[in-house]
């Protein structure tokens, strides 16, 4: 049943400020936030709590209320500081208080063999730990109503200065294996466990049991895991599987096992204006000052919740993203460049190498790249490039122009069911007419979803 | 540099919205963006670093592929005046006399095709409100390329015009055109001025001098074409012709390099081949497009072989090769990514299907001994139909998996 898949296209991007193995020592944060625009599909949210209630972690404070069975739990135990809106009152924070307590929601442990799929489901619901579910098509938190064909999760990560699941999941095999466990419960089918094929196995999934463990090796897309179900089970019209990201796994298991919503993770602080690029062991939902201030090399600098591929942009103050698990800081790339479409340069990093992009003759060479948007964007005019880093029988430029063309029935054909964002995130990046490519498969995404 | 931003910024509000120049933005803009990439930055979401490659980096490697085509042209052009008024003319004899002839009528043509094609391109930018697109940075260099060094420049100049508004701009710019830019000028002078772009006449620069006794100013194919109809074999009429400007005029290694007649750029197959390393190292140009196109024509070739009826369709196939303007048309005009087919299946076919049609033009059509520039435009219309069965074959691969 495991399979064993080599990819060969894709691009690693190369970049400066990998975390060095070893867990940081910064200050505690106070400071934590729910973002409901981290949960993509998320619909009509209600705010539970008022700014000054005390919550414990695993209190939920947030549903949507087009799927109330799903609550969204406070990380910490605190104190509701402020609810954010924006624009037209959409919300986009609710800001708690630590009290540093850190004490639970007491909820009893779950004996997963004893209980019924239903009752399990309804149980993670509750618990917050829920949203860490992702389903395939649309990339949206999953319904707990349906059952998915297959769990797919990726035990590695391909991105720029990914964190290294091995080391930042150490010694918790207990309970990924008892997430693992509550996960081959709601499937009708089987838990994909994808691990890299060019690496060791780390410790952490050295023994799992319960699920089928296939081995991906290439470059970046490899790690995806929208990429590697294409290659296991694709996603046909119709077909809902699930995706779940290991550290998603180790809080289903936490909870499990103890009955407590554990948001605690080990994340990865990277990047080339770091002075310590290294692992922190923080909570969900964290302000991230304490990890960037004090800790810059330069001053004029970005900080992205997530890889700079699929992160967003967050300012010093920022919080980290419920589904990330690194924070990198770049330079900021605000400058004009005399002449800078024709000077032959060796420290931008080019998937191409057309003229004076030298970046192909060091293919070793850690690069620091900023956010400069290089170059304005065009119609297509180039071919083959996207195919060419887009491991899945999938023809991205013309489901990019079906999108384009609101042409339902050609998006559906060509894929889009299996695709989100991160997917072709690297299309992005590669693009010589600078297309910003994941925001037209979510706006694709968005009009089959909702049609 | 920094005055020169500084001038920048200081006029910027002028074209800006609410300024005087307001409807001459995207003019400034071509120039802004020309002297200094602009200081946009990614998004809040998506990706946060962008790949150093941009069109004006992509493009600008084109026209640089296309120099050696461009230096040999000129040096050629008078090479091909100093064969014909009968002076030495060995390789390095009367250097500078050739050159400045050759400067003389290729710099002109260059830079008429520039000057039109640039001023079309900026009014409709003006008038529809687009950015100025940098495929025009190729185009005006390949159309000088393919017409003969006689042209008259203002048939260059119309036939720019024609084919940027024609070809490019009324399907909306760069991109979204149908046919290759540049090989619809050379269609449109070939079709509206065929005294200036076919027959013996034009691609020779005579100027005021008198040819010398014998001259022919025939181009390979049509010596080739004729030795069919008057049933010679090719090779003995490629080798006796001309024989009064030396020996070897028309052989295989001479017509290689591109000591003959024709249009400017087209002649010299080892200066194309030259480009096309360029082209597919930087990795800007289709490799499978060059390679089936140049299989295609070897092949049909040799079919044309097995059904000789004329000592024509009878010539080795290699000869296809490098007569005529094949190999620049397939190295630069066939693989031009907007026009050709757009899959990497579709452009094995693409390729093929142009190298076949060229020789099949050719050897066949009594009319027009040169099959390239109709091959490339003729299969620029089909090739959104094989992509269309490419794309097709896409989505039943993935219904029949649904479905199994």
């Amino acid at each position: 049943m495991s399979k064993v898949v080599k990819l060969k296209k894709g691009f690693d991007i190369n970049l400066a400020g990998k975390p060095k193995q070893e867990l940081g020592d910064f200050a505690t944060v106070e400071t934590f936030a729910v973002k409901p625009t981290d949960f993509i599909g998320f619909q009509r949210p209600k705010v539970l709590v008022n700014v000054g209630d005390s919550v414990k972690a695993g209190t939920p404070i947030l549903i949507d209320k087009a799927m109330d069975q799903v609550i969204y739990a406070s990380p910490v135990s605190g104190e509701i500081i402020d609810v954010k809106r924006g624009e037209r009152r959409k919300l986009l924070e609710i800001i708690i208080k630590s009290d540093g307590k850190n004490s639970f929601e007491a909820a009893s442990p779950i004996d997963v063999d004893a209980l019924d799929r239903d009752a399990l489901v309804v149980a993670l619901a509750a618990s917050g730990t829920w949203p860490n579910i992702i389903q395939r098509p649309y990339g949206i938190v999953a319904n707990p109503l349906d059952t998915p064909k297959a769990i797919f999760i990726s035990g590695f990560d391909t991105h720029p200065l990914a964190p290294d699941y091995g080391f930042a999941l150490q010694g918790q095999a207990e309970a990924f294996q008892a997430g693992i466990d509550a996960l081959a419960k709601l499937t009708s089918g089987k838990v994909h466990l994808n691990l890299d094929g060019a690496a060791n196995t780390p410790d952490v999934f050295a023994g799992v049991k319960n699920a089928v463990v296939n081995k991906f090796s290439g470059p970046h897309p490899a790690g995806n895991v929208g990429v590697q179900i294409h290659h296991l089970d694709p996603i046909n019209k119709g077909d809902i599987a699930w995706t779940v990201n290991p550290m998603g796994v180790l809080q289903i298991g936490k909870f499990v096992l103890a009955g407590v919503y554990d948001a605690s993770k080990t994340i990865a602080i990277t990047g080339s204006e770091l002075t310590k690029a290294m692992y922190v062991k923080t909570i969900s939902g964290a302000c991230v000052s304490n990890y960037v201030k004090g800790n810059l090399n330069s001053g004029h600098v970005r900080v992205i919740s997530g890889n700079v591929l699929t992160g967003e942009k967050i300012g010093m103050e920022g919080f980290l993203g419920f589904y990330h698990n690194q924070i990198t800081v770049i330079p900021e790339g605000d400058y004009y460049e005399f002449l800078g479409w024709a000077k032959p340069t060796t420290n931008k990093l080019s998937y191409h190498r057309a003229l004076g992009l030298l970046s192909f003759l060091t293919p070793k060479k850690e690069f620091v790249l900023d956010t400069n948007g290089r170059g304005e964007e065009r119609a297509f005019v180039q071919t083959g490039v996207f195919e060419s880093v887009t491991p899945m029988d999938i023809l991205p430029v013309y489901l990019l122009k079906a999108i384009m063309a609101e042409d339902f029935d050609e998006m559906e054909e060509l894929g889009i069911y299996e695709i989100i964002e991160e997917d072709l995130a690297l299309c992005e990046f590669v693009d010589v007419s600078k297309h910003p490519v994941q925001e037209l498969v979510r706006k694709g995404i968005d009009l089959i979803q909702y049609s | 540099m920094k005055f020169l931003r500084d001038l920048m910024d200081k006029q910027k509000p002028l074209f800006e919205k609410g300024g005087k120049l307001e409807q001459f933005y995207y003019a400034f803009e071509a120039g802004e963006t020309f002297l200094f990439s602009p200081n946009h930055t990614t998004g809040i979401k998506g990706a946060q670093v962008k790949d150093a490659i941009d069109l004006k980096r992509m493009m600008i490697t084109v026209v640089i592929a296309m120099i050696p085509c461009l230096l040999f042209g000129i040096y050629n052009t008078g090479h091909q005046h100093m064969l014909a008024v009968g002076e030495t003319a060995g390789l390095w004899e009367n250097l500078g006399d050739k050159l400045w002839i050759g400067l003389q009528l290729v710099l002109p043509i260059v830079i008429v095709a520039y000057a039109a094609g640039g001023a079309v391109e900026a009014a409709f930018a003006v008038i529809r409100k687009h950015p100025i697109n940098e495929g025009f940075l190729v185009t005006g260099m390949l159309i000088p390329l393919v017409v003969p060094a006689t042209t008259p420049l203002w048939q260059v100049a119309l036939a720019t015009v024609f084919a940027v508004v024609i070809a490019k701009e009324v399907f909306g710019g760069t991109g979204m055109n149908i046919l290759n830019v540049a090989m619809t000028a050379r269609a449109f002078l070939y079709f509206a001025y065929p005294a200036q772009l076919s027959g013996d006449q034009v691609w020779t620069y005579l100027g005021d001098k008198v040819a010398v006794d014998g001259f022919s100013g025939a181009t390979a194919l049509a010596v080739a074409y004729n030795a069919g109809v008057d049933s010679v074999p090719v090779t003995d009429a490629l080798a006796n012709h001309n024989t009064v400007l030396g020996s070897d005029m028309f052989s295989f290694m001479n017509m290689f390099i591109g000591w003959i007649p024709g249009s400017i750029g087209e002649t010299s197959t080892l200066m194309a081949l030259l480009g096309a390393l360029i082209l597919v190292g930087t990795g800007v140009a289709s490799w499978k497009i060059i390679v089936s196109g140049f299989a295609g024509a070897y092949l049909m070739g040799l079919v044309m072989n097995l059904f000789a009826v004329n000592e024509f369709m009878a010539m080795p196939p290699q000869y296809h090769w490098v007569m005529g303007g094949i190999a620049f048309g397939i190295v630069f005009m066939a693989t031009d990514p907007v026009s050709a087919a757009q899959t990497e299946v579709g452009k094995w076919i693409y390729g093929l299907l142009i190298g076949m049609l060229t020789v099949i033009i050719r050897v066949t059509n009594p009319a027009y001994p040169e099959g390239i520039m109709l091959a490339v435009l003729f299969m620029n219309v089909f090739a959104p139909l094989i992509d269309y069965y490419v794309v097709k074959a896409n989505k039943t691969r993935r219904l029949q998996r649904a479905t199994v």
